[in-house]
C-alpha cells in the first residue's frame, strides 16, 4: 500500500532544495570574478589554466576557469593541432569520478534551465518516438562540431573556428556575449548577424526550457554527451534497492530527464539531480560514491 | 554469476578509465598544454560571444 509510506517523502515545497543550494554555490564559484561584470572585462589570473567541469564560457566576465568544450576545440583546431591530452585527461577525470552529477548539480546553465522550467506555462513531454532519437543529436554535436570539424576542416589561416561555440553555445551568449556587450560599447558596435543568430538560439533554448525540462542537456550539450559515456562506470552511482521498491513509479514521473529509474537507474541520461530520491516513498533510492566493494551502485 | 561478472567488468573499466585519465593529464601537463589553455582563456573569444 503506497499510502503507508506517505509520511516518509521528504518535503521540499516552500524551501530551497539541496540540489538548488549546490547549484547556486557552484554557479558563484565558477563565476566568482564579479567585478568583471561591472567592468566588462574578463578574469586573466592563473586559474584560467584549469578547465572547470561545467559548460561555462571563459569569456564570461565572471569566469575563473576555462570552458572544457572551448578548450577542446581550441586544441584540436588551433595552429598547433594536436591531441588535447590535458583537456581530455581532465574531462575523463571529471567523468569517471562524477559522471553526470556535473549536469545535475554543478552546471550553471543547468540551473538556468531548471529555473526557467519553474515558470508556470503549459509543459510538454515529448513522445518517446521523438525524444529518443533527438537525444542522439548531442553525440553528433560532440563528434562533428566539437571534434571533427575543428580537427579536419581546412581554412586559409590554418586555424578553424570553434564551431559549437560560434554557432550554437547558448551558455556563451548568456554568460559571455550579453554581459560583455552590455558593458562595452566598442564590442557592441561590432555585433552583427552572428550575434543575432546566437541570441535567436538562446531564445529558442529559453522558450524550450519553459516547456520541456532541460532541453539543452537532453538534446544538444556536447559536454553532457561526453559525461554520459561515463555514467555507468563513474565512482558516483545511483542505487535502487529492489526489495524496498514498491513500483509506484513516482521516481519516473518526477525525473526531469525522463529516465526509466526502476529499469535503468544509472542510465546515460541520468543527471543525478536526486529528484527520484526525494520523491521515493520508501527510501529505496540512494546515491553516493562507491569504490566497488559493495553491489554496483551501492554507495560505499 | 553473470551479475558478478558484470560487476567486475564495471570495476575494471572504472579503474582503467581513472588510470587513463591521470596518464593523459600528466602527459598534458608535461607538454605544458595547460599554458595553451590559459593563453586562450584569458582573451575574449570573439566567436564564443557571437562577434567574429
Amino acid at each position: 500500500m503506497p499510502g503507508m509510506y506517505r509520511h516518509r517523502v521528504r518535503k521540499t515545497k516552500g524551501r530551497i532544495s539541496g540540489q538548488r543550494v549546490v547549484q547556486l554555490i557552484s554557479a558563484v564559484l565558477v563565476n566568482g570574478y564579479l567585478i568583471g561584470f561591472q567592468k566588462g572585462k574578463i578574469f586573466t589570473g592563473g586559474t584560467k589554466a584549469v578547465c572547470v567541469p561545467v559548460l561555462n564560457c571563459y569569456s564570461c566576465p565572471g569566469a575563473l576557469g576555462a570552458c572544457p568544450i572551448g578548450a577542446l576545440q581550441a586544441a584540436v583546431g588551433g595552429m598547433t593541432r594536436h591531441v588535447p591530452f590535458y583537456v581530455l585527461g581532465l574531462l575523463m577525470l571529471f567523468g569517471v569520478v562524477l559522471g553526470r552529477v556535473v549536469c545535475g548539480l554543478l552546471c550553471p546553465f543547468g540551473l538556468v534551465q531548471d529555473l526557467l522550467h519553474k515558470i508556470p506555462v503549459p509543459k510538454w513531454n515529448p513522445p518517446k518516438q521523438v525524444d529518443r532519437p533527438a537525444r542522439l543529436v548531442k553525440y553528433f554535436v560532440l563528434l562533428v562540431l566539437v571534434i571533427g570539424l575543428p580537427a579536419f576542416a581546412v581554412t586559409q589561416t590554418g586555424v578553424t573556428p570553434p564551431y559549437f561555440c560560434k554557432y550554437i553555445c547558448p551558455a556563451g551568449t548568456l554568460g559571455g556575449g550579453i554581459p560583455l556587450l552590455l558593458a562595452d560599447p566598442a564590442l557592441r558596435s561590432l555585433a552583427g548577424g552572428l550575434f543575432g543568430w546566437k541570441v535567436l538560439v538562446l531564445a529558442a533554448v529559453v522558450v524550450a526550457s519553459m516547456l520541456i525540462h532541460r532541453p539543452f542537456c537532453r538534446y544538444l550539450c556536447p559536454l553532457g554527451a561526453f559525461y554520459a559515456l561515463f555514467n555507468r562506470f563513474s565512482f558516483f552511482q545511483m542505487h535502487l534497492d529492489e526489495a524496498a521498491c514498491i513500483g509506484c513509479k513516482k521516481c519516473e514521473h518526477a525525473c526531469p530527464m525522463a529516465v526509466e529509474v526502476t529499469k535503468n537507474i544509472n542510465s546515460a541520461e541520468c543527471i543525478r539531480c536526486g529528484k527520484c530520491k526525494t520523491v521515493c516513498p520508501t527510501g529505496a533510492i540512494s546515491s553516493g560514491f562507491t569504490c566497488g566493494t559493495g553491489k554496483r551502485g551501492e554507495p560505499a | 554469476m553473470k551479475s558478478a561478472l558484470k560487476r567486475s567488468t564495471v570495476l575494471v573499466l572504472r579503474y582503467s578509465l581513472l588510470g587513463a585519465a591521470l596518464v593523459l593529464l600528466a602527459v598534458g601537463l608535461l607538454r605544458q598544454e595547460h599554458l595553451e589553455v590559459m593563453q586562450k582563456a584569458v582573451k575574449i573569444c570573439l566567436e564564443c560571444i557571437g562577434i567574429g
